[in-house]
């Protein structure tokens, strides 16, 4: 059965309300008149409001068909309102931000760079490279017994090694107790402690009476290695200060050994690395210490000569840290002025 | 050692170029470092000249100049107007003239100029201006020298001036090398050419009489470690020296290259010949000598006049030579003055002994005494060398001072064998890692002065005597890889067993650092000696050294503090005045009976006991500090500037104990050092583990700082070791949350912690989370009342809260508050 339309009395009045209300929303230009226009055009009170409310005067079997045409009249305006509420939020919102605008180049800071001094990141890197082989890194005390820091490496009381040494020693004296003079007594402590076979590093401070000057430093930090092991040979003393050296300075590194004299080790050798980045080309560049570990301070340490071997070499951070990015003046190493260490930041 | 190229080239073959940077390069190849070149910067034409004539020409400034006629030679000119403003000479003299064109050294010109109405061709010289010696009192008087030559001839030839030396720094264990001969060795073992030993040309030019009937005791009753202090004692006598012969210009200008002053031609001869065969000499005045030589060591209280005519009060150790008078002599070190030779010295008794290494080292430090002779006793000296050093100086003393050798002389003690080494065949190899051949180190060995018996599995080698370091086979590896070098030993990557990674302490220590650096922290590394008022900051006894560097800071220092603020001194200075300073270090807190008075022995592994005697250590934890000083944010658009303060401090230290997993509680506290109403104690638990506060205004002025600094000082081995291992992990409910305010009136002295604290403990297991959020003093409390308002987070973990579940849980928390500190609700 066909439903009967509405009278076109009632049609024409509900299309006359919603053109009213089409029109005052399209001409609402802030969500405040368009809240104005939708209480105005279908709010209570208003022209459909009304005709809405009327319905409930027409014969039960006209109503149906003018509900239907009040409440399609309704939902276009309420469409309406809601299509004209998204632009205007939407424009109100762009001119919201637009008026949040900052110049983000002129935003504060709050907080000031920090940094870590860089010899303490050369130090990580190199005991990274070395852990990343499976060596341990090794610790001791900074102020030591001289038997660990002489006796246990080989350096006899009245040897002039000793005297030449540049000790600072704690008062009194007679009770033995130094400043280490470097990071080998850490040799002797691992030795005494560790079970075979041994592969550690140990870096540290260590100290010498040298007046400061852009070469030298009273105190200052070194990286300490021991292998101790079945059958170690020199081979594998350069094998490893090699490896070292192509990972701090490029794949063309490389290691020469120069004879030379350390009580603790026999043979022992002075290192150049061959550094490819050097400021006015490539050239060697003394590193540091290195030889056999010599028996007697394996029999100090109760490790049997007759089968472990070993080698142990030692090189300056700071001095690495000089050649690698030319720093002239040691001592702006150890001043603490902070521009130093704040152009490294965070990275070496 | 500095070695006279000269002198060398007696002894083995140097190139005609270049001699100075090849003889670097061939000993440095050997384990020699090098060190310098010396002389070589002097450029002719230095010619002989006689002067014919003076004019003496008074000038208007008082002084007298004299223009002199001198003949040069036809060579070079014939005779010379020149200008000299010495008086020291007299016509007929043959002097040293530079001529134009010359050098001298510091790179000095000469050239002919006009100078006080003439024209001056060139220059006559002093001793000084030619680099001899500090004698500028005049110009040098060839014939009052003794120094040959003809006019015209090449004066830099004559006076050595053409010769340099090399200088080159030799290790402690190779007194060998402290001798031309030792030298000369080792360039005959690195090139591979032969090599006269200067001991054998001595020796075989000795033809005197068998030396004897000079009275020499060896008399050690108390020698040290065991070793006699006297082994070895020769002497000669050479009577009858002209002790007004002047040393010849060779002799003078080589020991002047070798770095020793020319003093008489004896005591030259003498140096000489420990620079030659590195046997130091001793040279008596025989005339003023005692009776016979007795060696022994000193009586308590004995004193000794040395060369230096310092009166020495011997201690038991030292040994002496000594004659019937008594002292005369400490052994090794340095002569008498009683018994010196000097300007009317005509009978010479020389003396070359050897002495123990550890009996001169003692005494020569002890008498800080770092002569010639006890550097080289104390590196070992050749005992076998001795008699070819006696006979050199007794040659020189004839051929040069005109004295006759007499038979009076001596030879006492033995030289001492040397002990054979077995090494197996193919150890160097071994050892080395690198492919040396046996023929190679058979040469190697034999080139540094070792016989060799040969076996099928192990060679038997006995080392020179002038080399006592050679104790053990690897000693004999290190000879044959430093002659032979280590270029050939290949680059093999040992494989390490599994290792653990780093410790859990070194992990946590990096992210420390990098904790702090990336919170706005920069890190600095200061020097750890500190002022006595520095170290006694703490309270702790500070470690003192016995030797400082600097006198004004003989103390290690107890904290970090100090020292950064000695940097921050630094950097305002500079003019940087914003500062987050952090360093990570340790401090040393001396302790009861640290250190020990024995020192063990280190032939094999001590025992337990002695090892843990060894670790009475001072303690030395490490410790964390921050010092903030200056504006921690500045003035910028739109910001005003902000200062660094003491929670900028206790921010940090928060920091450093949440990055190890740990919570610090604070109490208020003093410390002598900082501001009596901003400090705080550090505590896990009841341990107090630092303190963080503002500096005391006169601590902060004392150091050029402003007032507000504030600083932060961590135990950091103590958080470490407390750090979070574990964590009993909580379930994170997904219900709601029921927050509250708690605001109560308490006194104003109770610490806002403390009421915290009383809430928290009070209110249970429900709260979740408090905190602070005002602090109200004013209108409607009473005197000396404050209102603390609390916000209050409160959740269950298996259901949501309902509010009278919440504000019972808060009450829960005033009753304690009220039960610990008077706290009431504020209405």
């Amino acid at each position: 059965m066909p439903q009967p339309d509405a009278s076109p009395d009632l049609s024409a009045r509900v299309d006359a309300a919603v053109e009213a209300a089409l029109a005052a929303i399209d001409a609402a230009s802030t969500t405040a008149e368009l809240q104005a226009a939708k209480s105005a055009h279908n709010g209570q009170g208003s022209e459909l409001a009304g005709l809405n409310a009327s319905l409930r005067d027409i014969a039960p079997e006209e109503r149906k068909a003018a509900g239907q045409t009040i409440g399609a009249g309704r939902a276009r305006v309420a469409e309406a309102i809601a299509a004209r509420q998204g632009e205007l939020a939407a424009a109100e919102e762009a001119a919201q931000l637009e008026a949040e605008r900052v110049d983000v180049t002129a935003l504060p800071r709050l907080r000031a760079p920090g940094g870590r001094h860089p010899l303490s990141m050369l130090a990580d890197e190199m005991t990274d490279v070395f852990v990343g082989m499976g060596w341990e890194v090794a610790e001791g005390p900074e102020l030591e017994h001289e038997w660990y820091n002489f006796d246990a490496l080989n350096v006899d009381p009245d040897h002039p090694a000793r005297g030449e040494s540049d000790t600072f020693y704690v008062a009194p004296a007679e009770r033995h107790l130094v400043l280490r003079t470097q990071t080998s007594p850490v040799q002797a402590r691992s030795m005494l402690t560790r079970e075979l076979p041994i592969y550690i590093v140990a870096p540290g401070r260590v100290y010498r009476t040298d007046d400061i000057d852009a070469t030298h430093l009273p105190v200052f930090t070194q990286m300490e290695g021991l292998a101790i092991d079945k059958g170690l040979t020199m081979a594998h003393l350069r094998g490893t200060l090699e490896h070292l050296a192509r990972i701090m300075f490029g794949e063309e590194a490389k290691i020469r050994l120069r004879p030379n004299y350390f009580p603790f080790t026999e043979p022992s050798a002075e290192m150049d690395v061959w550094h490819p980045g050097m400021r006015g080309g490539p050239r060697w560049v003394e590193w540091g210490g290195c030889g056999m570990v010599n028996p007697n301070v394996l029999r100090a340490t109760g490790v049997d000569p007759e089968v472990y071997s070993g080698f142990a070499f030692g090189m300056g951070v700071e001095r690495t840290l000089q050649f690698r990015y030319q720093l002239d003046d040691m001592r702006d190493m150890i001043e603490g002025d902070v521009r130093f260490t704040e152009q490294f930041g965070m990275v070496i | 050692m500095r070695i006279p190229l000269s002198w060398l080239a007696e002894h083995v073959e140097l190139p005609a170029e270049g001699a100075a940077e090849w003889l670097h390069a061939t000993l440095v190849r050997v384990g020699f470092e090098e060190e310098a070149v010396h002389g070589g910067e002097l450029r002719g034409p230095i010619v002989v000249g006689r002067v014919l004539s003076i004019e003496e020409e008074p000038q208007k400034n008082g002084k007298t100049i004299r223009w002199c006629q001198v003949d040069v030679g036809e060579a070079n000119g014939g005779v010379r107007g020149i200008v000299c403003g010495a008086l020291n000479f007299v016509e007929g003299d043959r002097v040293v003239v530079t001529l134009p064109g010359s050098a001298l050294p510091g790179g000095f010109e000469i050239a002919a100029r006009k100078t006080y109405g003439h024209v001056s061709d060139g220059m006559i010289a002093s001793e000084r201006e030619l680099g001899l010696g500090d004698d500028h009192d005049g110009i040098m008087r060839l014939d009052e020298l003794g120094i040959e030559g003809e006019v015209g001839a090449d004066a830099l030839a004559i006076l050595g001036l053409d010769d340099q030396a090399v200088e080159i720094n030799v290790t402690p264990d190779r007194g060998y090398a402290l001798s031309l001969r030792g030298i000369a060795r080792e360039v005959a073992a690195a090139t591979g050419q032969a090599f006269t030993d200067p001991a054998e040309t001595a020796l075989a030019r000795d033809a005197g009489p068998e030396a004897s009937g000079f009275s020499v005791t060896l008399a050690d009753d108390a020698p040290i470690r065991g070793r006699a202090g006297c082994s070895r004692f020769v002497v000669r006598v050479v009577r009858g020296i002209d002790p007004t012969r002047p040393s010849p210009a060779w002799l003078a200008s080589r020991l002047r290259l070798a770095g020793i002053r020319s003093i008489s031609l004896p005591v030259d001869i003498t140096n000489y010949v420990m620079l030659e065969l590195g046997q130091p000499i001793h040279g008596y005045d025989l005339a003023k000598l005692r009776g016979g030589i007795r060696v022994r060591r000193a009586e308590p209280g004995e004193t000794l006049v040395t060369l230096d005519d310092v009166e020495r009060t011997l201690d038991p150790e030292d040994l002496l030579i000594t004659d019937d008078r008594g002292a005369i002599g400490l052994a090794g070190v340095m002569g008498g003055a009683e018994t010196e030779m000097d300007a009317s010295t005509t009978d010479v008794l020389i003396e070359a002994a050897t002495f123990d290494p550890v009996s001169i080292s003692r005494t020569a430090r002890r008498h800080k005494l770092f002569s010639e002779a006890s550097k080289r006793y104390e590196r070992g000296v050749d005992p076998a060398v001795a008699d070819a050093a006696a006979a050199r100086v007794a040659q020189l003393l004839v051929e040069l001072a005109g004295g006759t050798l007499d038979e009076l002389g001596t030879e006492v003690g033995e030289v001492a064998s040397m002990e054979p080494i077995t090494i197996p065949v193919g150890y160097w190899s071994a050892l080395l890692g690198g492919d040396y051949a046996d023929d190679e180190a058979r040469a190697a060995l034999e080139s540094v002065g070792a016989t060799i018996e040969a076996g099928a599995d192990a060679w038997t080698v006995t080392p020179p005597t002038w080399r006592r370091d050679l104790t053990d086979r690897e000693g004999l590896v290190e000879e044959i890889g430093r002659i032979v070098g280590f270029d050939r030993i290949p680059s093999v990557l040992p494989v390490a067993p599994p290792g653990r990674g780093y410790t859990r302490a070194q992990r946590l220590r990096r992210k420390v650092a990098d904790a702090l650096a990336s919170s706005g922290h920069t890190e600095v590394l200061v020097a750890p000696f500190v002022t006595e008022r520095q170290a006694r900051l703490t309270g702790r006894a500070p470690v003192r050294l016995e030797n400082p560097l600097d006198g004004e800071r003989p103390c290690l220092r107890t904290a970090l503090v100090p020292g950064l603020v000695d940097t921050a001194h630094r950097n305002l200075g500079r003019g940087l005045t914003d500062l987050a300073l952090f360093e990570l270090g340790r401090v040393f807190h001396a302790v009861d009976d640290q250190g020990t008075h024995e020192l063990p022995g280190a032939e094999s592994r001590p025992a337990d006991d002695v090892l843990a005697e060894l670790d009475r250590l001072p303690e030395q934890p490490l410790h964390a500090a921050v010092l903030l000083v200056g504006e921690r944010v500045r003035k910028q658009p739109g910001r005003p500037a902000e200062r660094f303060g003491l929670a900028d401090a206790i921010e940090a230290a928060e920091r450093i104990a949440r990055t190890v997993g740990l919570e610090l509680e604070l109490r208020q506290a003093e410390r002598p050092w900082l501001h009596p109403g901003r400090t705080a104690e550090l505590l896990l638990g009841e341990t107090v583990v630092g303190v963080a506060g503002e500096l005391l205004p006169q601590v902060a002025a004392d150091a050029d700082l402003p007032r507000g600094v504030a600083v932060a000082e961590l135990d950091l081995d103590v958080l470490i070791e407390r750090s979070r291992v574990r964590l009993d992990t909580r379930v994170i409910a997904p219900v709601p949350a029921a927050t509250q305010d708690l605001s109560l009136v308490v006194p104003v002295d109770v610490p806002a912690g403390d009421v915290q604290r009383a809430v928290r403990d009070g209110a249970g297991a429900l709260l979740e989370h408090i905190a602070l959020v005002d602090d109200y003093r004013g209108s409607g409390l009473g005197d000396g009342e404050k209102s603390l308002t609390f916000a209050l987070r409160f959740r269950a973990a298996d259901r949501t809260l309902t509010a009278a579940e919440a504000s019972e849980a808060k009450l829960a928390g005033l009753r304690v508050a009220t039960e610990r500190h008077g706290a009431r609700l504020r209405e």
